[in-house]
């Protein structure tokens, strides 16, 4: 892996919903590693963005490349349907803000984080158990919870649930949709912390939208500031939140409340 | 259309030639691509769903005069549903009907493989409930039929093992779910898990149908049918403790009958003509009498 070329390769991307702009002529790189943070209000175009790029849903305009184990770039648009779903299961990974979303409610915390692996073919149940054993320790959920479907979870676990079952097939991208968002602060703090333990740890590149500033300073690297569906401020994380320089910006950093 | 004594006559077979051949096209396309289900426009039958309507409509569609029909319901001859689909046909397709699972052409089945092997010529029809194996994984049949189609059947597994992580062991013991020719996963109807391996390989034509959800779906002849399993919990089928007590056998599936209220019971076979041939030959069970 090649640290000096990006990772992924987003150009001119577009997506209206009729008349109305969803997010427009977007572009930007991501490298190998890095953490970005879309940040913005209610509105602004981040979740649309998100999911443009994760090819969840169809962009109108523009193109998103990706640098395949392989080392090569390919446009999403030119794969198939299949070959699509298969990076989305292995390569990427897809945390949801509500983690009912992400997660099979009915069946057991142990199938949860196995369902990737039988899904790449994995066919041994006791490996496949010791895997999801093994990926519940480290998001710190006791391992005798196993056999107990999500329902039985708290919010905070079934959020730590979702991204085991997400880095399970040591995915290189994953898009998180406010991933603390609806999580009390004590345990907003702990999940930022395990997150940001991982991230770093398995070196995982990250698209992050969240609304909350904290939490984009906290994990990410760079940043790119959205307003009515277009991007209006990028940098580094530090340089946006310390010298905002569009107005737009200065107001959403002003707007932190200090305690 | 043709009157006799004043009265109306249905078509040959109950059903009208241009939906006999609607079925066979829908049947000929299942053939072509082993355990795919092939949507058709089921009809009304005069029966009600869960019966057997899209049976009886895949037996309708292939049951010409020269064949000889025979219908079980769980393996037996003799219930309500094996006896008045097997009346229906003798009088709407004049045909002749048997008992005798060596005798006959076209075998209509709800919920069992009959025990004697099955022979090429025979067509096996069986009766289906729901033919989708992921409908209790993923309700959205949009969805269901896109993994079909990118074969993602990661799915399914997830079922077992959460079988093995409740129970110790795979405790689906009807319905399993099976891979034909390597690329579909097919519900085989509820059938016991012990009728799987017969499907396999088998020199006879599985035909199924759902005539509630509009599915057709076939096992050509000396198909690979594979039921689903993992590595260090392969697939088993159902051991009995006795052998069946009116005939001995020990290598068919039994029936659990109650005998009375202090706890009595007695084990026989489920497929009443293979139990009835074997004490023709001279095979008594404990509480049987010789014939």
């Amino acid at each position: 892996m090649n640290a000096e070329q990006p990772l992924l390769k987003v150009s001119n991307l577009s997506r209206f919903y009729g008349g109305r702009i969803g997010c427009l002529d977007v572009s930007f790189d991501l490298w190998p590693g890095e953490v970005l943070a879309i940040v913005g209000e209610s509105g602004s175009g981040k979740t649309t963005l998100l999911n443009c790029v994760s090819s969840r849903l169809q962009a109108q305009a523009g193109r998103v490349e990706y640098r395949m184990r392989d080392g090569r770039l390919r446009a999403l648009s030119d794969m198939g349907e299949a070959e699509r779903r298969f990076l989305m299961r292995t390569d990427w990974g897809f945390v949801h803000q509500n983690p009912a979303d992400g997660l099979r409610m009915t069946v057991s915390a142990g199938a949860n984080v196995g369902e990737r692996l039988m899904a790449v073919g994995a066919r041994n149940y006791g490996q496949i158990r010791d895997t999801a054993v093994d990926w519940l320790e480290r998001v710190e959920i006791n391992t005798d919870r196993v056999d107990d479907p999500p329902r039985a979870f708290s919010g905070g676990m079934r959020q730590r649930l979702q991204i085991a079952r997400n880095l399970v097939t040591a995915p290189r991208l994953v898009f998180m949709d406010e991933p603390t968002g609806g999580l009390d602060v004590s345990v907003q703090a702990r999940l930022l912390d395990l997150l940001r333990g991982l991230v770093s740890d398995l070196g995982l590149a990250v698209i992050l939208v969240t609304h909350d500033l904290a939490v984009a300073r906290l994990l990410s690297h760079r940043m790119m500031v959205m307003k009515d569906g277009r991007v209006i401020e990028a940098g580094l994380t530090d340089r946006v939140l310390d010298d905002p320089r569009e107005p737009y910006t200065q107001l959403l950093v002003s707007s932190i409340l200090q305690v | 259309m043709s009157a006799i004594e004043g009265i109306a006559r249905t078509n040959y077979a109950y059903l009208d030639e241009q939906t006999k051949r609607m079925i066979r096209r829908a049947i000929l396309k299942a053939i072509a691509i082993p355990g795919y289900q092939v949507p058709f426009a089921s009809r009304e039958m005069p029966m009600p769903y869960g019966w057997g309507t899209g049976g009886v409509q895949v037996t309708a569609a292939i049951i010409g005069p020269q064949d000889r029909l025979k219908v079980i319901d769980q393996g037996a001859d003799d219930t309500t549903n094996a006896v008045s689909i097997r009346a229906f046909f003798e009088k709407v397709a004049q045909v002749t009907v048997t008992t005798h699972t060596r005798e006959a052409t076209i075998i209509q089945t709800r919920h069992r493989i009959p025990e004697a092997p099955l022979g090429e010529g025979q067509v096996l029809v069986y009766q289906v409930p729901i033919p989708e194996p992921l409908r209790f994984l993923e309700p959205r049949e949009t969805e269901t039929r896109m993994m079909h189609a990118l074969e993602e059947y990661g799915l399914m597994h997830v079922k077992l093992y959460e079988d093995i992580a409740r129970n110790g062991h795979i405790a689906t013991t009807y319905a399993y779910p099976v891979q034909v020719a390597g690329r579909y996963v097919m519900d085989p109807s509820p059938i016991p898990k012990f009728d799987n391996p017969k499907m396999d390989r088998s020199p006879a034509l599985q035909l199924f149908g759902a005539g509630r959800e509009k599915r057709i779906y076939a096992v050509p002849p000396f198909t690979e049918v594979k039921s689903l399993d993992f590595e260090d919990h392969p697939f088993t089928i159902q051991h009995f403790d006795k052998p069946c007590a009116l005939c001995g056998s020990t290598h068919s599936y039994l029936d659990e009958v109650v005998l009375d209220d202090r706890g009595g019971r007695m084990f026989v076979c489920s497929d009443t003509d293979f139990c009835e041939e074997r004490r023709e030959a001279g095979h008594v069970g404990e509480l049987g009498v010789p014939a």
